[in-house]
């Protein structure tokens, strides 16, 4: 036989496997617009879990958002907290069970807006949880409306003219500000729009993970997402928008590692 | 010289059809079908699968984890 000459049907063969989804994630079909990166980052997070081996010993925090129903696609144990009190439900669980690691999935309405307190109150506490952060810029579950972190002069459908300073004030960058807090351990701003960008991601959050089991503060994980429906682009119109948008005002890399 | 040869399976029906995987290939080798799957989406599928490497950039792109790769050293 010819050296090349290998079918596709001999290569999808069990040894030959090199990448499936993960179990730890469950067959239901999430709800997700086409293209979102809520969907990208929960296969992240499972695929770290089950390359940890601690899916009995993780517990999950759902917020209100878009990924309210994270719940139904981890193969994990998970609680539902009220919008934006993530960080403080968090909290309790990681103080009644603190052998168990313990995160909080955040959209930037849930972190960065009803539960700005929650979440600098955590962080400056050091409570020893990891916070996963998604933020697309604007309120995608409920409309498209602007929120804290949506860019100046960026459309949303409560500012159709775009985002002006003189009216509705600046953008936050919530990692920045936890990154200068004493309680955190770790921090760090990514994204999920190339493959080069989801395999950093996934080694962000695996370290965000790791570092919870030293006890030593909390640990923050940025991930600028894109919204393809809230933002009125195609999901590959979004994610190049987000390259030329989002990441020269929410820069990426590490903000806080730990020191040596 | 040994040669890497990759294939990918996309499961046709949790397809959403957008696309990323299109443009995170390196080689070209995805494609929307003409056809739609049960949700109505057009689904990738490999268009061009002699030059596929197995890299698994489409799998790892996509949103939905639909796509299993598949990898070969053929010598
Ligand atoms: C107490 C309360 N106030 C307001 C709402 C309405 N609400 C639901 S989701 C949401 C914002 C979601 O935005 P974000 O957290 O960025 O999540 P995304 O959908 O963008 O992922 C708001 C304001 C609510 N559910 N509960
Ligand atoms: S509305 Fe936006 S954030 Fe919500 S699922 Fe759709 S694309 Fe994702
Ligand atoms: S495995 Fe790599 S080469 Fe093959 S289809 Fe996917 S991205 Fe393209
Ligand atoms: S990335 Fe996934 S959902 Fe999107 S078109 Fe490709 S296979 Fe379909
Ligand atoms: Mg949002």
């Amino acid at each position: 036989m010819a050296e090349n000459a290998i079918t596709t049907k001999e290569l999808i063969k069990k040894e030959n496997l090199v990448y499936q989804k993960t179990k730890l994630l469950t067959d239901d079909v999430m709800h997700y617009c086409p293209g979102c990166g809520h969907g990208t980052t929960h296969r992240l997070i499972a695929e770290i879990i089950e390359e940890m081996g601690i899916q009995s010993e993780i517990i999950g925090v759902a917020p209100v958002g878009c990924s309210v129903l994270m719940y139904n696609y981890m193969n994990i144990d998970m609680q539902e907290a009220a919008h934006g009190r993530a960080p403080a439900v968090a909290t309790g669980i990681k103080r009644l069970l603190p052998e168990k690691y313990v995160f909080t999935y955040q959209g930037d309405g849930d972190l960065a807006a009803i539960g700005t307190a929650e979440t600098i109150h955590a962080c400056n506490r050091g409570e020893n949880i990891t916070i996963i952060f998604i933020n697309n810029g604007i309120y995608g579950m409920t409309g498209g409306q602007m929120a804290p972190t949506t860019l100046v002069g960026m459309k949303s459908s409560t500012t159709p003219y775009g985002r002006e300073v003189s009216q509705m004030g600046n953008p936050i960058k919530m990692t920045d500000l936890v990154a200068n807090l004493p309680g955190t351990y770790f921090v760090s701003r990514q994204s999920v729009h190339t493959p080069g960008n989801v395999r950093k991601t996934k080694k962000a959050i695996r370290k965000a993970f790791e570092y919870q089991a030293l006890n030593k503060g909390t640990c923050f994980v940025e991930v600028v997402s894109n919204c393809p429906s809230g933002w009125k682009m195609t999901p590959l119109e979004s994610n190049k928008w987000l390259a030329e948008n989002m990441l020269p005002f929410y820069p990426l890399g590490d903000m806080k590692v730990p020191e040596q | 010289m040994a040669k890497i040869k990759g294939a990918i399976v996309v499961d046709i029906n949790g397809c959403k059809g957008c696309e990323l995987c299109i443009t995170a290939c390196p080689t070209e080798v995805i494609f929307l079908s003409d056809d739609v799957n049960v949700k109505g989406y057009h689904y990738a599928y490999m268009a061009n699968p002699d030059v596929c490497t197995g890299c698994s950039n489409c799998a790892i792109i996509c949103p939905d984890g639909v796509i299993t790769v598949y990898r070969k050293k053929i010598s």
